[in-house]
């Protein structure tokens, strides 16, 4: 991340967690599990938030192959772009393969890579 | 409850205009909205108008006075943001203000300048409707959410590209004839299929364009229509809204939209009618995927099936529920801001007889409309009816 750059609380942590190898979410009473930041339960309004820990290992839901990007990602194209499943929480990031070896269901892992544009920090997905 | 009729309706053309400001547009919208209606400027109590983007666009915020002037008019005045829906949550402002004794003579209009912003300027001004930390940051596009949203219908339900390219070629032969719509021309499923990749499987046909352009409609109480010896053959006689979770992997499925359920059920409701009475529709074909996500979460087809109807005709201009006569956004063009005022408008027309598409609907008594922000976090619908 750019010196520069306004850091996002919870944000900047839950990537950095990612990068560690220990993704957590954040759970209410009721079990919901989110992604920071948050106040509140976005499914009951909790306000009782503890973070737990997340799977790394995950199944992709779906992805594309983006070949026109937001001025950002200029440099990146064209990319995979996916969502994953990790047990109650789902993340978009990249996946990190080519389109031809991906598949609606395919086992990934994630982890934290940055733009090629712009350096910035971004979720990944590696093929397991 | 009471009815909000429409006493007339102006739209731009649509298309690539990127020497034209956004207060020129509304200008020529809202004008030709007032004039069609056939009232004085000063009878308009009210102005909302619907953009997204002129902050980024033309750097433009406060679009509210700006449109007024833009007009010729004093009303107190209001701009309404919800992304791609925009437009047709300022129709509901203005719906409730007519409803509620607080307007008898509503201007509602939408406007949104995109060309200006080039290709990679309007997908990035576009994609400021998504979640910026967890979607935007990790490289998210609209035609890349939708892909993803596309890919998901394709493993949970089946269906492929050609049955998506379907839509587009039906909203291209609607459009062909329309004089205000973007694209004029017809095309082929082979055409689509072959289109250079926006996010696959989005192509470039299977997305709506970047468009330039301005709708508006005034709506006046039954009471005033009456008093004042105004023609309004056309009613809103319903809304509805729902909202969703804005990030389209925090939602339950990718593949269903509560959202534009939500907001049909509360429409129907509202206007007192059910899915079954609804002769025609307008709805936001942002994408091909996003009319099947749309005919199914409004109650018309089951989950899984809407992807068949327009390769088998029955949403075409002669099948059984035409939808998307205007041309859709996919070929009239989707300005987003304009786009669920220029449904209405368009609606409207196909209604008095006035659109080129009229005949498809001859005998049609109630038409719906349907527009949706971002991945359908926000959606809007609104009935139409001919008044007695
Ligand atoms: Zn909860």
């Amino acid at each position: 991340m750019s010196d520069d750059e306004i850091s996002n609380d919870g944000y900047d942590q839950a990537l950095d967690a990612i990068e560690n190898g220990e993704p957590y979410a954040l759970e209410c009473p009721e079990g919901h599990q989110s992604m920071p930041p948050r106040q509140v339960c976005p499914e009951c309004g909790a306000s009782d938030l503890e973070e737990v820990e997340i799977p790394l290992s995950g199944e992709l839901l779906s992805y594309n192959v983006t070949y026109v990007p937001t001025p950002d990602f200029g440099d990146d194209v064209p990319f995979v772009l996916g969502v994953a499943e990790f047990d109650d929480v789902r993340l978009t990031g990249r996946v990190q393969a080519d389109a031809e070896d991906v598949e609606v269901g395919s086992a990934v892992e994630v982890g934290l890579g940055e733009s090629e544009t712009t350096g910035r920090p971004l979720v990944t997905f590696d093929l397991a | 409850m009471a009815s909000a009729h429409i006493a007339g309706v102006g739209m731009t053309e649509f298309g690539e205009f990127p020497e034209r400001t956004g207060r020129d547009l509304f200008g020529e919208a809202g004008g030709t909205a007032i004039e069609d209606a056939g009232i004085d400027r000063e009878e308009i109590d009210a102005l909302y108008v619907g953009n997204f983007m002129g902050e980024l666009s033309e750097n433009q915020g406060h679009m509210g006075p700006l449109m007024a002037k833009a007009v010729g008019i004093d009303a107190p005045a209001t701009r309404i943001e919800s992304a791609c829906a925009s437009g047709g949550m300022a129709v509901r402002q203005a719906v409730k203000d007519v409803r509620n004794g607080e307007a008898d003579v509503v201007l509602v209009g939408g406007v949104e300048r995109m060309h200006n912003m080039g290709t990679t300027g309007a997908t990035g001004g576009l994609s400021v409707a998504a979640d910026d930390l967890w979607e935007i940051r990790q490289g998210i596009t609209f035609p890349g959410a939708y892909a993803l949203m596309a890919q998901r219908y394709f493993a949970v339900h089946g269906g492929d590209r050609e049955d998506l390219a379907h839509v587009a070629v039906k909203n291209h032969a609607n459009a062909a004839n329309n004089p205000l719509a973007q694209y004029q021309t017809e095309i082929s499923v082979e055409k689509v299929l072959d289109a250079p990749p926006v996010a696959l499987p989005m192509g470039l046909f299977d997305s709506s364009p970047i468009t330039d352009g301005a709708a508006a409609t005034v709506l006046v109480s039954e009471a005033y229509a009456e008093e004042h010896g105004l023609e309004t053959p056309v009613a809103i006689t319903g809304t509805g809204q729902g909202t969703d979770n804005l990030a389209l992997a925090e939602r339950d499925s990718m593949v269903w939209t509560p959202a534009t359920e939500d907001a049909g059920r509360r429409a129907y409701e509202d206007a007192g009618i059910s899915k079954d009475d609804v002769d025609f529709l307008e709805v936001h074909d942002c994408f091909t995927i996003a009319e099947v996500l749309a005919i199914e979460g409004l109650g018309f087809y089951e989950e899984g099936e809407g992807i068949t109807a327009a390769r088998e005709g029955e949403t075409a201009a002669d099948g059984e529920l035409p939808v998307n006569l205007s041309g859709g956004l996919k070929a009239k063009g989707h300005p987003v801001g304009a786009t669920g005022v220029a449904q209405i408008s368009e609606m409207t027309k196909l209604f008095r007889g006035d659109h080129v598409n009229s005949d498809a609907v001859e005998d049609a008594e109630v038409g719906l409309t349907h527009n949706a922000g971002g991945t359908v976090a926000s959606a809007v619908v609104h009935v139409l009816e001919v008044a007695e």
